[in-house]
């Protein structure tokens, strides 16, 4: 069984975000890391940080041993920060993805976008855990 | 409905993340696919391999039927040695690759799981000609692969027979706690160890005495198991070698005897006589490259020149991995090829891994 904490907004496409004030943290989730296996390192270009992206873009791709994913992003504004700790680590992912496995910071440019996402229940139906 | 091992329960109190492989709920992995790998590598894992198809051979002439059947000589086997080998169709394309083992009135057929039903099928058409009997016990014998160079030290602690006297490829009946049962020095990682053939239901008992001995042995997923294998560049039926490829173009030329009869031996012939148009080879790439099944090859003028059969991120040499065939004009060691997006690797001599503690004094047949 994967994990799925309640207090997080996910994406079909496996995301999570945790909105504080108007600030998002973004990452995958734990059935997307399981599904990966070992992740063998993230493409996020640095020179992201700064820019205004929308949702449903995509912001970069995890490389894993047994499969390759893009990542999306959950929600519009522009990128604050990556985790370095992940780029250099990329295994934290899988030890822990809803936490020191964060991958990017956003100022969330619209909250009314997170309505358009998954709630925790919604996300255990999608990946069949319900 | 899906298969279980006996080992089943064992994989779930260990925290296996299961998968479905082939109608069989397997383990993929434990912990994690990287500390199984270097686990084999620099100590030992054990892999549950129960899923693959055993069948047994006997009665008369069934050494002659065998013989005919695959592509390696059975009649150059001593008694409890065995040979890895191919099963060929009439046209050269592969049923499966296999390890046969020449035992006491009977060979045992050890396939793979994914073909169990499709060989067992072959082989009872081919009989036809030679009425041996054909015994499909794959449900009744579990399969366990003791993987790493401290495999013989573990498992000597549970044996009062002398293990270092099975040299690699034979294997021997030894009682195993007070268990019976087939053990041989083979494997598909490159390095030492054995797997064991014994009852079904001593499984749990073998398991948990193996994990008792020694607290740092590793269980093993399956995960680690496709990595270890391709970072010694062995195939793997369905990915590499199928119907439509050969054992010659498959580099598996070392298993095929072409001083006896066997089924596809005409076709090979003519192949060989034509010259290959492909082979297999081992591509190795930059660290952040990590080439996938299904990829096409090209060279640096960006001409399709192959494609790639199985690919990974090494853990043990920490690049990206691939097998994969390409044209017969272009596949020297050192050439430089190139995926779709650019991405530079080199055509390299297998196997990746160098330094597996197989035994390889011993020769292989």
């Amino acid at each position: 069984m994967a994990l799925v904490l309640d207090n997080l907004y996910y994406t079909k496409t496996h995301e999570w975000i945790k909105v504080e004030n108007d600030i998002g943290i973004v990452g995958i989730t734990d059935f997307a890391q399981k599904e990966l296996q070992d992740i063998v390192y993230f493409g996020i270009e640095e020179s992201i940080v700064g820019k205004e992206l929308k949702a449903g873009d995509k912001f970069g791709y995890v490389e894993a041993v047994k499969t390759a994913a893009d990542l999306y992003l959950p929600v519009s504004g522009e990128i604050i920060e990556i985790n370095k700790e992940l780029i250099a680590n990329p295994v934290i992912a899988n030890q822990d993805p809803y936490g020191q496995g964060w991958i990017l910071k956003i100022k969330i440019k619209d909250k009314e976008e997170l309505k358009n996402l998954l709630n925790s229940e919604d996300y255990k139906k999608h990946i069949g855990e319900a | 409905m899906l298969k279980k091992t006996p080992f089943y329960e064992k994989h779930l109190e260990y925290k296996a993340q299961m998968i479905d492989f082939f109608s069989y709920l397997m383990p993929i992995s434990y912990r994690s696919i990287k500390e199984e790998v270097l686990a084999v590598r620099n100590n030992c894992g054990l892999f549950d391999v129960s899923h693959m198809g055993r069948i047994e051979v006997s009665g008369k002439d069934y050494k002659e039927f065998v013989n005919y059947l695959i592509t390696n000589d059975i009649f150059s086997l001593k008694e409890y040695q065995a040979c890895y080998a191919c099963m060929l169709y009439e046209d050269g394309g592969i049923v499966d690759d296999l390890v046969c083992y020449n035992l006491p009135e009977r060979i045992l057929l050890v396939v793979n799981c994914a073909n169990l039903e499709k060989d067992y099928n072959y082989i009872l058409s081919i009989n036809k000609k030679f009425n041996c009997e054909i015994k499909n016990i794959s449900e009744e014998v579990c399969q366990l692969a003791l993987q790493g160079k401290r495999a013989e030290e573990i498992l000597s602690s549970l044996t009062n027979d002398n293990l270092s006297e099975i040299g690699f490829y034979y294997s021997k009946e030894i009682k195993i706690l007070d268990v019976l049962m087939l053990v041989s020095r083979t494997g598909y990682t490159g390095e030492d160890g054995f797997e064991l053939y014994f009852d079904r239901s001593y499984a749990h008992k073998i398991w948990d005495a193996l994990f008792e001995k020694d607290s740092s042995l590793m269980p093993c997923g399956l995960g680690a198991r496709d990595m270890l294998r391709l970072e010694m560049g062995y195939c793997l039926y369905g990915q590499d070698i199928d119907k439509d490829k050969n054992p010659l173009e498959a580099n598996l030329s070392f298993v095929v005897k072409f001083n006896k009869d066997f089924i596809g031996k005409e076709a090979l012939l003519k192949i060989k006589e034509q010259g290959l148009k492909r082979k297999l080879v081992g591509i190795k790439f930059a660290d952040k490259v990590i080439p996938r099944p299904k990829m096409n090859l090209y060279d640096s003028n960006n001409s399709l020149i192959g494609f790639i059969t199985s690919g990974t991120f090494s853990f043990s040499v920490n690049c990206g991995i691939a097998l994969g065939y390409v044209d017969i004009n272009y596949c020297q060691i050192g050439n430089k090829v190139y995926l779709e997006n650019k991405k530079e690797g080199e055509i390299v001599k297998l196997p990746f891994y160098q330094f597996g503690s197989i035994k390889k004094s011993k020769k292989e047949v």
